[in-house]
């Protein structure tokens, strides 16, 4: 039977991996190969490697990271961050990744992932959305460039949008929540839930594998990931990279 | 020793480098010449069916892969995609598959989910083994493999069907006829499970 995915995501900053919070305030936690070499070794379900330097200085992806990420990972890994064209894209997956991630380009043209997904598959597309509580009442909006720019699109018109293009898979990151290991807002993604299909990631808040096994029992079969839950362990958040081993995520499938 | 071709088409780095700690000899064939002779062949792919196919026609590898495989009887692993291309057809493209496994490749049936997501297909799924198969020694079935795919080989001959993965319903997640293998998950990206196939392909 198909399993959740308990997903760590890695944020790239000047070569280095930092975490967060509600994007901003980074914190160096190491080298990415390094990082994804513990992670082959704890047999972690997937990677995601998303490069928060690429749009806001507006160039494009670091291919050779990229091919360096891919030769060491032992998982599949999605990697996001500066992608704007179909030939980025190819060369993503060429190089070896799964899943190639768009956010601030799809948003602006969102027959881009149509175009992407022409050319690799588009069971390896991913759309990135970084969202932002507007309001009481007001919904959520999408932000990028880190987190910066709001764009005035409304996360429910954005989702009418991507399920006519169809991808391959949605991350939903929730930047109010980013970094404070305080839970995920299950109210923001029951509302991804119930207006798509498609495989969903959530992304933003996860604090501890309580947190982890209630969005599982909550959707059953899901992405579920974290940054700050996998990099730090303690009160302190002392930086000790970490993944629940083989016991403890049997229980956490709830298969 | 294995020999990766190299079409443009999928996780040629990734393959290599795991035979590479298994100190499992290959090569990577960059031209339909470094084909000729191969003991054993490996076919990736990633994306869709036309793209994929139409790449390893341009690229000239098709007569000399057609050759080794049919004539010669080389073994030959396809995986994801290049194990789809093994097929006589796909309801993704137009364009005829290499028909080295007869059977067609279908897309998975959205209306067999009972629940969301629906498709692709994509995570770790536990597979069943239909007939014994020194590729499948020594795997953990439950623990099983990882899948990232929309569309399955439904194999014409269920003689040919080597493993079944449930995702709604039952499709084959590996095939065989003869010297010709197909994996639609991704060893290389499938931990000591993934490696132990590999490993397996090369003692074959």
């Amino acid at each position: 039977m198909l399993r959740s995915r308990i997903t760590p995501c890695l944020l790239v900053h000047k070569k280095g991996l930092v975490k967060t919070t509600e994007f901003k305030d980074s914190k160096y936690v190491g080298d990415p190969i390094n990082a994804v070499k513990i992670f082959n070794e704890k047999e972690v379900d997937e990677l995601m490697v998303l490069d928060i330097d690429a749009t806001v200085e507006g160039r494009g992806p670091d291919f050779n990271l990229i091919k360096n990420l891919a030769i060491e990972c032992r998982m599949p890994f999605c990697y996001g961050g500066g992608v704007t064209t179909v030939a980025e894209a190819k060369k993503i997956i060429s190089l070896g990744a799964e899943k190639v991630a768009v956010s601030a380009a799809a948003i602006s043209n969102p027959n881009l992932l149509l175009e992407i997904g022409t050319a690799v598959g588009v069971q390896s597309v991913v759309v990135v959305l970084d969202v932002k509580k507007k309001g009481f009442l007001g919904g959520y909006e999408i932000f990028t460039h880190n987190g910066r720019k709001a764009t005035g699109v409304k996360l429910k018109d954005f989702l009418h949008t991507i399920n006519k293009i169809g991808v391959g898979e949605l991350i939903i990151n929730s930047i109010d929540d980013d970094g404070k290991m305080k839970g995920y807002d299950f109210k923001l993604f029951d509302s991804v839930r119930d207006l798509t299909n498609m495989p969903m990631t959530i992304l933003g808040g996860a604090g501890s594998l309580v947190d982890i096994k209630s969005a599982i029992t909550r959707y059953k079969t899901i992405g579920v990931a974290a940054g700050s839950l996998f990099v730090f362990k303690g009160k302190y958040r002392a930086v000790l990279i970490n993944y629940p081993d083989r016991n403890e995520r049997k229980d956490l499938y709830q298969i | 020793m294995i020999t990766i071709i190299d079409y443009g088409s999928g996780n040629i780095s990734a393959i290599a480098n795991i035979y590479e700690k298994l100190n499992v000899k290959y090569k990577i064939a960059k031209t339909a010449e470094d084909v000729v002779g191969a003991k054993k062949l490996f076919l990736p792919g990633v994306g869709a069916f036309d793209e994929t196919i139409s790449k390893l026609d341009d690229t000239g590898f098709r007569k000399v892969l057609d050759f080794e495989v049919l004539t010669n009887k080389t073994p030959i692993i396809g995986i994801c995609v290049g194990m789809q291309i093994l097929a006589e057809r796909s309801d993704e493209g137009t364009l005829p598959g290499l028909g080295y496994i007869k059977g067609h490749v279908k897309k998975l049936d959205e209306k067999s989910l009972k629940q969301k997501p629906y498709l692709p297909h994509l995570g770790w799924n536990s597979i069943e083994q239909k007939k014994n198969c020194q590729l499948f020694e020594e795997i953990d079935n439950e623990i099983g493999f990882y899948f990232l795919h929309t569309y399955y080989f439904q194999c014409e001959d269920n003689a040919d069907v080597l493993t079944t993965t449930i995702y709604g319903e039952s499709f084959a997640s590996a095939v065989n006829h003869d010297n010709v293998y197909g994996i639609q998950f991704h060893p290389e990206k499938s931990h000591q499970n993934g490696i132990k196939l590999l490993h397996n392909f090369a003692l074959l």
